[in-house]
């Protein structure tokens, strides 16, 4: 970890627009400053599933789009080392100083991975399909800001301009991983009114191009999809040398996590990402006989924590949990039940050390927005009973009674597949049984849980996780403001259920149209301190990122953003044996 | 040795096993909930009879476990003090059949070493408490399912055999249904169904409910091959012939043949159902964190790192084996026994 944080800090990208001698006069490629490598060798990687597609307007799922962003590139990229923002396809951008428009300049002379150009005309079409009602393409949301889709105009063929409804923070972190499309290639799908089913998985590869460092070479259905290099890619290195260094990157199906450790183990797989703190155990056992390293590189963006059901519509149609509910809206008894849970221990059970005990919702991984002045209070039994009794519960024998003398008892559910959840289930029953509450821990099968959870509403108690999309505050929008989607304590209000809630929908929608960086973290640590008051959710720990790959493997340089391993595919090399 | 003596030998080993089961409180030295978060994965001590100084000691002892330094399930012995055994000592308060309060304990050692036999699980909970307070769930549950369902399908498949018509394909139909249902599927329409909070004794017995029920349809269909044909039997159409009534048939001629099918049905259902709890549990009607089973500690197997890493916690595995063994070679004996009898 130390010796991969000092190399981390030796690279930085440079945007220079200086012409190697490989190059002819009027490209403007992206000058990478990494080790500089060498051509040639195959990168095999295995992931959870079979892309669906492989058209980058219609993926929703991790697996299609994990195989799509090898193939395609963005006008402005979120650097996964620095989580800033950087020059991709556009070579530089200005803003008006109200931050509603946005020039783009893209650079000079690219190709698709077919050889067509890219210019302006691509980008308007790319962002027009995006934009389209009709097409209902999942990143539409991402662009439409305060109601209104962003206008994007041609002003000439290397010259766009971005212009935007009202004021928006995270403006520049919109452009990532929106795929540029060649226009020549969909605009007749598109006139058609067929741009959904274009690009499916039994297209010919011919018939397909993007501006990513690779392109499509073979699908074996079941197996495996094969990438090659892209000839056109517009990044070279220190030595004008074209990148991608690799020829070929193959993506196995490869279903369980465990059979993916075992084919990394065998070295039938050359990275690994997403490994579990227990399978990390098991593989760092060996690495140095298999000439593979692991990283653990801290905390993630996943944050697991346990919630009460705060929802309303329980009245009269649950009536237990409604009972229940009392309980559970007083602000003192989570706050009990907070205080007495050991977050070390599950750091240390579940994880065996590789994880980040929480207390609120933003993982020190997000050091940009992460609010350090939180406190961590230890677990103290004494200071939750203290709690738990100035909110009228008192005790009988060993268990916890509420004001009408009825023990205090509830169920937690879990997903049954996923064994961290559960072992933190059981941490959580023990530590409140020290209260004399008697939990149940109910594993229940996915689908099970989550319409319990988001439909019916028939449950007392939660542990689940999130994973932010991205380090910006606005990632998070739908579980914070109170009518958001995934507000899963109480969901579909109209209104602010709690004076608090009320707050947090004042700052959250603040964050979103403050463009100074410092005025924005004050606000979103006001945020997060009156989550970690309120505790909506009680936050409980961060896994680490766990990744790992073989020692002949050059510029590997995982990061805690998607994707943990291949962001930086293009620079990936093989060292000589 | 003789047969009998072989068989009276076997069912008083099987009878030992539950007898366990039922004092687990006694025999375990620690109740199967109680978390030691400092002694996660803790591998089973060495039994020591020879101390750091080369001095033979008649009472055994055990060193405690101390932490490598920088990993967290690794361990070494901890050489600085001795826990020697003691027996008969006091400790976690338990109920002896659930209605008196005991502390005895068979076996212990002195606070603050913990005697971990069989090792400890990812919570530091005593693996040999876990796996004997487990086998009260899983023996019983077996058993009782074993008969609930051989019971249904004894009644059900003799019915239906005996008497035919209608009756016999209406059975035969719906035990049909019952073997091509996709079970796990409905099992979690079920679990949707019931209340989230279930008690262990609620749980026990729905599982015992859940697998008698739903196993029913295949001895029922055996045992009514067997009375078809017995029915045709010449012997059984002369007692027939003598006005014999059918329930008297039945008893006297037809069901005594069906034991053996019975008890090789038994034998193989037993061991099925203790398995069957697993998936159970899985799928969240079995018994829950932190009450143990045979069925929800062989679980934590389905984890790889589990598998690699700790050994010991295949133990429970291992206990499977006696109880199998004991279960086949009875019904073995049973079924040569009651051969030999019926003619």
């Amino acid at each position: 970890m130390q010796s991969l944080t000092g190399k981390l800090s030796l690279i930085v990208l440079c945007v220079a627009a200086c012409a190697g001698s490989a190059l002819s006069a009027d490209e403007q490629p992206l000058r990478t400053s990494p080790e500089v490598g060498r051509h040639g060798g195959r990168l095999v990687v295995s992931q959870r599933a079979e892309p669906k597609t492989l058209n980058p307007v219609t993926a929703v799922d991790s697996a299609s789009r994990d195989v799509i962003r090898r193939m395609s590139a963005d006008l402005i990229h979120i650097n996964r080392q620095s989580f800033q923002t950087e020059a991709a396809l556009a070579e530089s951008w200005t803003a008006t100083p109200d931050g509603r428009s946005y020039t783009l300049r893209l650079r000079r002379g690219l190709k698709f991975s077919d050889g067509k150009p890219f210019d302006a005309d691509d980008v308007v079409f790319s962002f027009q399909v995006y934009l389209d009602e009709k097409v209902h393409s999942p990143q539409r949301d991402l662009l439409v800001v305060g109601e209104k889709p962003i206008a994007v105009t041609k002003l000439d063929s290397y010259t766009v301009r971005f212009e935007f409804s009202k004021p928006y923070a995270a403006a520049e972190r919109l452009f990532d991983s929106v795929a540029m499309l060649p226009r020549h290639l969909l605009e007749p799908a598109y006139k058609e009114g067929k741009i959904a089913q274009a690009w499916g998985l039994s297209t010919a590869a011919e018939k397909m191009a993007g501006m990513g460092p690779f392109r499509l070479k073979q699908y074996v259905p079941g197996e495996r999809i094969t990438l090659e290099r892209n000839p056109y890619y517009w990044k070279v290195d220190q030595k004008g040398q074209h990148l991608p260094y690799l020829d070929e990157v193959t993506f196995l199906f490869v279903p369980s996590d465990d059979a993916q450790v075992l084919r990394f183990q065998s070295g039938e797989s050359d990275v690994i990402s997403r490994l579990s703190a227990e399978n990390y155990a098991v593989l760092a056992r060996d690495q140095q006989a298999r000439g593979y390293t692991l990283h653990d590189l801290g905390a993630g963006l996943e944050y697991n924590f346990l919630f009460f059901n705060l929802n309303d519509d329980t009245a009269g149609r649950l009536p237990e949990v409604e009972r229940k509910q009392a309980w559970f809206r007083d602000i003192r008894f989570r706050q009990a039940v907070s205080a007495a849970l050991d977050r070390e221990a599950i750091v240390r059970l579940v994880f065996q050390g590789r994880a980040t005990p929480l207390w609120g919702p933003v993982t020190p991984g997000n050091r940009l927005w992460v609010d350090t002045a939180l406190s961590k209070p230890p677990p103290s039994i004494a200071h939750a009973r203290e709690l738990l009794k100035s909110a009228g519960f008192s005790w009988k024998g060993d268990t916890l009674v509420d004001g009408s003398d009825r023990p205090v008892e509830f169920t937690i559910i879990t997903s049954a597949s996923n064994n961290q959840r559960r072992q933190m289930a059981t941490i959580v029953q023990e530590d409140l049984r020290k209260l004399g509450i008697e939990v149940q821990v109910v594993p229940l099968e996915f689908r099970a849980y989550v319409d319990r959870m988001m439909q019916t509403h028939d449950y007392d108690a939660a542990i689940m996780a999130i994973q932010s999309g991205d380090v910006d505050p606005t990632s998070d929008m739908n579980v914070w403001i109170s009518n958001g989607g995934t507000h899963v304590w109480h969901l579909g209000e109209n209104k602010p259920a709690t004076p608090w809630e009320v707050e947090i929908d004042r700052l959250m929608q603040e964050q979103l149209i403050t463009l100074d960086y410092k005025q924005r973290k004050r606000i979103f640590d006001q945020m997060q301190e009156i989550v970690a008051e309120q505790l909506p959710i009680i936050c409980l720990v961060s896994p680490n990122i766990l990744v790992g790959a073989k020692n002949r493997l050059e510029n590997f340089r995982p990061s805690i953003l998607d994707h943990y391993t291949l962001s930086n595919v293009e620079e990936l090399f093989w060292r000589q044996k | 040795m003789s047969r009998d003596r072989k068989m009276w030998a076997i069912a008083a080993g099987l009878v030992a096993l539950h007898a366990a089961a039922l004092f687990a409180g006694f025999l375990a030295p620690y109740d199967f909930a109680t978390q030691n978060r400092s002694l996660a994965f803790v591998p089973p001590p060495r039994l020591r009879f020879v101390d750091n100084a080369g001095r033979v000691r008649l009472r055994p002892f055990v060193y405690g476990p101390r932490l490598h330094q920088g990993s967290f399930t690794e361990y070494e012995e901890d050489r600085s003090r001795e826990f020697p055994l003691r027996f008969f000592v006091l400790g976690e308060p338990y109920k002896i059949f659930g209605v008196w309060n005991a502390r005895l304990h068979l076996f212990g050692i002195d606070e603050p070493g913990r005697i971990l036999l069989m090792g400890s699980d990812g919570f530091g909970r005593d693996l040999f408490s876990r796996l004997l307070y487990g086998s009260r769930i899983s023996l019983f549950a077996g058993l009782l399912a074993a008969v609930l369902s051989l019971g249904i399908g004894l009644f059900l498949g003799a019915f239906s055999g005996f008497y035919g018509g209608w009756q016999d394909d209406a059975i035969m139909r719906v035990s049909e249904v019952f073997l091509a249902l996709p079970w796990v599927y409905l099992l979690l329409a079920l679990r949707a169904f019931l209340p989230l909070r279930l008690n262990p004794a609620g749980a026990f017995f729905l599982l015992i409910g859940v697998i008698g029920f739903v196993g029913w349809a295949r001895p029922a269909r055996l045992v009514r091959g067997v009375v078809l044909s017995a029915r045709e039997r010449a012997f059984v159409l002369a007692a027939r012939g003598f006005g014999a009534s059918g329930p008297y048939l039945l008893r006297r001629h037809a069901l005594p043949q069906t034991f053996g099918i019975l008890l090789t049905q038994a034998a193989l259902l037993v061991p099925q159902y203790i398995l069957a709890e697993v998936t159970l549990s899985f799928l969240g009607l079995g018994v829950a964190e932190p009450v143990p089973s045979w069925g929800n500690m062989l679980a934590e197997l389905q984890q790889y790192h589990v598998l690699a890493s700790y050994w010991w916690m295949l133990l429970p595995g291992f206990a499977l084996v006696p109880v199998f063994l004991g279960y086949y070679a009875l019904a073995n004996l049973l079924h040569e026994r009651v051969k030999f009898v019926v003619p």
